[in-house]
């Protein structure tokens, strides 16, 4: 009953935290400089005040900005977020098209750099006094320092130009018109490098975590405790020390994980990938306000969502938050 | 008896490098046999602690045994591998911990971090092992074993957990039990049960107890037999009645000496002037609460009303949430009551001034803690003065002078809080309260992380500085004996209540209540004669 009164509150909440979401986009962008209406009289080669202001009234952009408001909040309410005259197609439409692309990217890179990270931090930890240990944190650094875009550009150089192991950018090869296991695999190829280099930062970043909780776990009393009762260290490892250690490490993959619709802006950019990002990068370039808002609320609403998938997991795993409040 | 189930040979530990002595323990010799509770006493740094790890082939990184032989039932561990020293943990050798917050894994239920022990060791089947559990947890007098085998540790008291660490050192019925000041952390009553709890099982199974100890008090409750360390030597050993009646060695004596509790202050004339009044003093703890969940409330102090005389000690005595600290805290102003008066030398302390502020100064239980690491101590205690407005020569001359007054060098005031011991912290400590020339001091637990001899020493210094600053001094502590010490008047608190309130010589010798008495019960070594208090509250 309290978890389910929990949730029950946290929806809410999360109600409450999108609609404001939603305001203070809406005002934000109808805030920053430059006129829509003008960039695509600009681009038809038009002028006349006359044509400016048809477009205006096409678009709804001559009401006052509270009707303009109450319009896009109730609209967005019924998953109505616009049509995109830029690119002729409703905004959802849009955004849904070009979603799972992203979520593939994004979450490939989460998968690999949660595993991956942590598994480094957990060998890094075992063998800190160890030069092997210290090896992989360097490597760690080094990932954690090294600007996104150059590894990409690097990656790219190495792997594709010089070595031509992997395609150097897009989702799948033009035109090569693959069917079933072969479409995979050829997706597959594609995915490798941008998911890498996306999820090098945070794999980085999970090795470091993972290493410094492992050791400040395993210098707690209650390992003292399983060392007493003859546990193999294997065991006490698994069971007593990274199970403590796991707690921010949840923390930091519910952050990460609430990123993956709107953090891939400058790989989906670099490596062609047609994402949401991309998409993004083009409606900014564009004015179009209706998209930027669409997955602005698509961005938010994976960050609310992943925000509360942490919450419960952590609530799972440290039986100590449902009393202790 | 002949053949004794440990024996240690000429055991030396040697330190790492760089450490402030060349080993741990040296030229240890001692015997356990079956059946028998061994006290190890010394205080920190004697190397008692060290010894057991050594038997449990857990010495710490760095330290390494130099020489002789850990006999074990004639295996020497020493030379034992870790997997074979391994099989002997926990299943021939258990071990409990000081501190029983800490020393459960917080994610695990208590049933499976007891079942644990004997997936170890490969015994029993799954549903053997919980059978077990509940019959082990029953053992160690827990109530509604099958509830508490669900429970996690977070859900149990300090006492509670100590219970389960039991169970779990003897969940595989070892023919030693190592026990490192397994109730030391613990409050006073709760102390006595689990003493008498150890003592109860080790008769029963015959078991060897190597019973780690500082106080002297815990000795004349438990031990057959006492072995005295200091600085990685042994001083002194013998049975528990010989050298409790008869300690051949100075330094023995000293300990046993430094007890608190061999003098209750003499009755004193109530105080003319009043310094401090309370009355009617409440402040609850409100946690928790949102849109589907009520709030929970704590009353740490319900309706407290006290006089402290000026030149007078009063100490606050009480067991772990009775409200003890909040109630200095309030007084102090670091925390707010939510109701009541408090009135200093005539005027309120209601959103007081600095003026005021300056006039009330509190020393904290934890020196190690309360020092920031980064500051020189002689700035330290300046900073107080520097932020009354006085200048930062005076203020620095003024600490060295501080320094002095309790018993330290002037030229430390250049050093930081590392380089000192514990007591010397807690000396640091008082000299930054006193830097204000405060007239009222609350020392909260100020000697509970000391030594004992150590912490004679910090309770003479209150006495004199007492005297000669004529401060008057709100003194709260857990310790009955310590109370004794230094105390005019006593009030005893429970759950945020006062229970009784009169002369520590009226409560001591009569107490009227059935909780102060309770209290006064549990003391350590009281029916052995360690402590004087015994036999006054005998007579």
């Amino acid at each position: 009953m309290p978890y389910v009164s929990f949730i029950l509150g946290r929806l809410v909440k999360a109600a409450l935290v999108l609609l404001a979401i939603v305001v203070l986009n809406f005002f934000l962008i109808h805030m920053a400089p430059g006129d829509p209406a003008a960039v695509m009289a600009g681009e038809a080669g038009a002028t006349d005040q006359q044509f400016l202001d048809d477009l205006r009234e096409r678009f709804g952009l001559d009401q006052p900005l509270p009707v303009q408001l109450w319009r896009y909040v109730s609209g967005v309410a019924t998953l109505d977020f616009g049509y995109s005259y830029r690119q002729q197609m409703p905004v959802l439409e849009l955004i849904l098209d070009r979603l799972p692309a992203t979520l593939l990217l994004t979450g490939t890179a989460f998968v690999i750099s949660l595993a991956l990270g942590v598994s480094a931090g957990v060998l890094a930890a075992m063998r800190a006094k160890h030069p092997s240990g210290s090896l992989i944190m360097v490597v760690a650094l080094l990932f954690y320092a090294t600007p996104l875009y150059w590894v990409a550009m690097m990656a790219v150089l190495v792997f594709s130009v010089l070595l031509g192991w992997l395609p150097a950018y897009g989702y799948s090869t033009v035109g090569a018109d693959y069917q079933g296991l072969a479409h995979v695999g050829d997706v597959a190829l594609h995915l490798i490098l941008p998911a890498t280099t996306l999820g090098l930062f945070f794999m980085a970043v999970y090795t470091r975590m993972t290493r410094a909780s492992m050791l400040n776990a395993g210098q707690q009393d209650f390992v003292k405790t399983a060392r007493a009762k003859g546990l193999a260290p294997g065991v006490i490892q698994r069971r007593h020390v990274l199970r403590n250690a796991v707690l921010p490490i949840i923390t930091l993959a519910g952050l990460q994980a609430g990123q993956m619709v709107g953090g891939a802006v400058l790989t989906e950019t670099v490596f062609a990938w047609p994402g949401i990002g991309r998409l993004m990068y083009e409606a900014l370039m564009q004015r179009d306000y209706n998209l930027l808002l669409g997955i602005f609320f698509f961005c938010a609403l994976l960050v609310i969502v992943f925000n509360m998938l942490t919450d419960l997991i952590y609530r799972l795993a440290d039986p100590r938050i449902k009393e202790a409040r | 008896m002949s053949n004794p189930l440990l024996r240690i040979e000429r055991l030396a530990l040697a330190l790492p490098e760089g450490a402030d002595r060349l080993y741990a323990a040296e030229n240890l010799n001692y015997e356990l046999n079956r059946g028998e509770i061994l006290c190890v006493v010394g205080e920190s740094g004697s190397g008692k602690s060290m010894t057991a790890n050594a038997v449990m082939g857990q010495l710490p990184p760095g330290v390494r045994a130099a020489e002789g032989r850990v006999l074990f039932d004639g295996i020497d561990l020493l030379r034992l591998s870790e997997p074979e020293h391994r099989k002997l943990r926990g299943r021939r050798i258990g071990m409990i911990f000081q501190e029983p917050m800490t020393a459960l894994n917080p994610l695990m239920r208590i049933g499976e971090q007891i079942a644990e022990v004997f997936e170890a060791h490969g015994l029993l089947t799954t549903r053997q092992r919980q059978a077990r559990v509940i019959e082990l947890i029953d053992e160690v007098g827990l109530p509604d074993p099958r509830s508490i085998a669900r429970a996690y540790p977070f859900e149990l008291s300090g006492g509670q957990r100590q219970r389960v660490m039991i169970a779990m050192a003897l969940a595989l019925e070892p023919e030693l039990l190592i026990a490192d000041e397994p109730t030391t952390a613990l409050d006073v009553t709760t102390q006595a049960q689990i003493l008498r709890l150890i003592k109860a099982l080790q008769a029963r199974r015959g078991m060897a107890v190597m019973f780690i100890t500082h106080d002297f008090g815990v000795v004349a409750e438990i031990a057959d037999r006492v072995c005295v360390m200091r600085h990685g030597r042994i001083v002194e050993m013998g049975t528990a009645e010989a050298l409790l009646a008869a300690p051949q060695e100075a330094y023995t004596r000293a300990l046993i000496d430094a007890i608190p509790g061999d003098a209750l202050p003499p009755e004193r004339e109530a105080r003319e002037e009043v310094l401090l009044s309370v009355e009617g003093l409440s402040k609850v703890y409100r946690s928790g609460g949102g849109w589907f969940k009520p709030k929970r409330e704590v009353a740490a102090l319900n309706d407290i009303s006290l006089t402290l005389g000026r030149g007078e000690t009063l100490g606050i005595v009480g067991e772990s949430g009775s409200g003890k600290s909040t109630l200095g805290r309030c007084i102090v102003g670091l925390e707010r009551p939510d109701a009541g008066v408090m009135q200093f030398a005539g005027a309120p302390l209601e959103n007081r001034s600095a003026a005021l502020r300056r006039r009330i100064q509190m020393v904290f239980q934890d020196p190690y803690a309360s020092l920031n690491p980064r500051i020189r101590i002689g700035m330290a205690i300046a900073q107080g003065p520097i932020a009354n407005g006085v200048a930062k020569a005076e203020a620095l001359a003024q600490a060295r002078t501080l320094l002095a007054t309790v018993g330290l060098d002037e030229a430390v005031a250049e050093r930081y809080p590392h380089e000192f011991s514990g007591g010397q912290r807690q000396r640091i400590g008082i000299a930054r309260a006193l830097a204000l020339a405060p007239e009222l001091i609350v020392a909260d637990e100020a000697v509970s992380a000391l030594d004992v001899s150590i912490q004679a020493q910090v309770l003479e210094l209150f006495v004199r500085l007492k005297r000669e600053l004529n401060l008057s001094l709100l003194f709260i502590t857990h310790d009955l004996r310590v109370a004794a010490q230094i105390c005019d008047r006593l009030i005893v608190m429970r759950k945020g209540l006062i229970v009784e309130q009169g002369s520590a010589q009226r409560i001591f010798t009569a107490p009227r209540e059935a909780y102060t008495k309770e209290l006064l019960a549990a003391i350590p070594g009281r029916d052995r004669g360690v402590s004087h208090l015994a036999t006054v509250t005998a007579g």
